[in-house]
């Protein structure tokens, strides 16, 4: 997260006694640290204690391993299927005028304001086995939605709706249309023009909205352990692998799958950083 | 541009005229749009209206009579009393973290202002295990916690916690920009006029960051309210003492109380929904 703040000795605070400036500062230090370092260092600590041996003998056990499994998997697909939704709906949110535009809109927002939980019950309620939908599609298509991968990624795409939509959005609304007139005048059909000219100049937002969607669909529970249920090796991913190891106080496991998940999130979270970053610097020139 | 444009396609023939030059045929783009809707309808709309009717499947008495369970009751109770205390310490915190990460540059400033993200990141559960780690039975603090006779897992403060952790980036997040774009000519103005540090920031600062604050203290709480997995771990779900609504939810469903479950689900999820937008709306009109 870079700074927006142009150089600083102007925009020092007027009249202020140094103590003050002091102590405001390790105020919020201490805040953050409190609050939020030592848990995360404590969870480390935790889990590496007995050294990355015994960290990755943890994981490699075959109900952790299908968990992480089933975690990355799900959500990569979810990543993926976001990506090109998102994408599609940002372009027809910028480009097209039609009725109905501005709810669109606004349901892009609505997963950011529902408890995940309740997303979870909702998808519980519309495709689970009592439901007429969920009925249906088990007898007629043998689809299982409710405690199987399929509702997993229901539930992610749902929750990770708006990442890519709001990543992709601004930058194709500053997208200078010069170039694709440009490509139109030398003979470029629509569908070239917007493969060649307009998605090559949207890929770092599409990237930074899809990883982030990534990043936090890793961690996701609340949605996932009513839909997915709790069943190990079919349907129980590391979130809730973590909180079955919780409940049954097996340290070792939920400190290493813990570790893993984190470490995994913060990597993302710093290369999306990193695309922001560098989609601003392009903004710029 | 548009010259240009238009003299090159006259000269290309007809088929190309220049309102091709961003739009497919008007059926394909009908198609793409209908695409999109269909997807948000399904994907978001859909499961909405089956909560809905799932809550009122029973009729809107058996859905009343559901949500006035004293369970409800205390459920909703514990979890108003949480999100109220951590918009209070966010409210004040927050705007001092966002003060400080936008008025002062120091050692460790990149740090501190990338940390406060990492909640985005953590994995509730993982939230909530942290907090047992440290508080719990077997935890970092606990002789320490038995000396002054406190009780932090498995019990409210834990729970507290836990919220506080999962909505640490809102208050400061929506506060910065604000403040950034204010500047500080007019505190200087009000300090060469002769007021004090406490009255410029009172009369001239704070009412400048009036929207972000309030809209850092509506997210904060509508966050707080729906957090599940944090506070399931951290306070165990015990039903009448540490059990938040969407706790209460939580173990409706395991004990297939349906009704009671997408009932208290509606409530929270439309309570959510309501804050959040009202207070877009709000930002929209003064804007």
């Amino acid at each position: 997260m870079t700074s927006l703040t142009p150089p600083l000795t102007v925009q020092e605070p007027p009249r202020r006694a140094p103590w003050g400036r002091w102590g405001i500062q390790s105020a919020a230090w201490t805040y953050v640290t409190l609050l939020l370092l030592i848990p995360l260092a404590v969870i480390f600590q935790d889990g590496l204690k007995g050294g990355l041996g015994t960290l990755w003998h943890s994981i490699s056990l075959p109900i952790a391993w299908s968990a992480l499994k089933l975690t990355l998997w799900t959500s990569a697909l979810m990543a993926v299927i976001n990506a090109i939704m998102g994408t599609l709906t940002a372009y027809v949110l910028v480009r097209y005028e039609f009725p109905g535009k501005a709810l669109l809109n606004a349901i892009v927002d609505l997963p950011l304001a529902i408890p995940t939980l309740v997303t979870g019950v909702m998808l519980v309620v519309l495709y689970g086995p009592q439901s007429f939908v969920g009925a249906w599609l088990k007898n007629q298509m043998d689809w299982r939605i409710i405690f199987a991968p399929p509702g997993i990624i229901l539930a992610l795409l749902f929750v990770n709706f708006p990442f890519v939509v709001r990543a992709v959005q601004p930058v194709l609304q500053s997208l200078d249309l010069e170039s694709e007139e440009a490509a139109a005048t030398l003979g470029a059909g629509p569908t070239t023009i917007f493969w060649r000219v307009t998605l090559p100049a949207l890929w770092l937002p599409i990237a930074s909205g899809a990883l982030l969607s990534f990043a936090r669909a890793i961690g996701e529970f609340g949605a996932i352990v009513i839909v997915a249920g709790n069943i190990p090796l079919r349907s129980q991913t590391a979130a809730v692998y973590v909180f079955g190891e919780v409940e049954s106080a097996n340290r070792q496991g939920a400190s290493a799958m813990s570790i893993v998940m984190l470490s995994l999130a913060f990597a993302l979270v710093l290369v999306v950083d990193w695309l922001r970053k560098r989609g601003r610097k392009d903004a710029e020139e | 541009m548009t010259t240009v444009a238009q003299s090159t396609t006259e000269l290309n023939a007809a088929s190309r005229r220049p309102e091709n030059i961003r739009s497919l045929s008007a059926w394909r783009r009908r198609l793409l749009i209908g695409v999109v809707v269909a997807y948000a309808a399904l994907l978001i709309l859909a499961p909405l209206a089956a909560l809905v009717s799932g809550a009122f499947a029973k009729g809107l008495g058996a859905s009343l009579q559901a949500l006035s369970d004293p369970d409800v009751f205390s459920a909703f109770l514990l979890t108003l009393k949480i999100a109220f205390l951590t918009v209070a310490v966010h409210g004040l915190l927050g705007t001092v973290l966002a003060w400080v990460l936008v008025r002062y540059r120091f050692r460790g400033h990149w740090l501190l202002n990338g940390v406060i993200d990492l909640p985005f990141a953590v994995s509730p559960v993982v939230v909530g295990y942290m907090l047992l780690l440290l508080f719990g039975r077997t935890g970092l603090f606990a002789p320490l916690l038995e000396a002054l006779d406190l009780k932090v897992a498995f019990a409210v403060p834990g729970m507290i916690l836990a919220t506080l952790f999962v909505t640490l980036p809102f208050m400061a997040r929506e506060v910065m920009p604000v403040l950034e774009s204010f500047g500080v000519e007019q505190e200087h103005a009000a300090a060469t006029l002769g007021a004090s540090g406490w009255q410029t920031f009172w009369m001239v600062t704070f009412p400048a960051l009036r929207w972000g604050f309030i809209y850092g203290v509506i997210l904060t709480f509508a966050r707080a309210l729906g957090e599940f997995g944090a506070v399931l771990v951290v306070g165990g779900g015990i039903q009448g003492r540490t059990e938040t609504l969407t706790l209460f939810i939580y173990r409706a469903l395991d004990e297939r109380q349906y009704v009671g479950a997408y009932s208290a689900a509606m409530v929270l999820g439309l309570l959510s929904l309501v804050l959040v937008i009202g207070t877009e709306l709000l930002r929209k009109r003064e804007k």
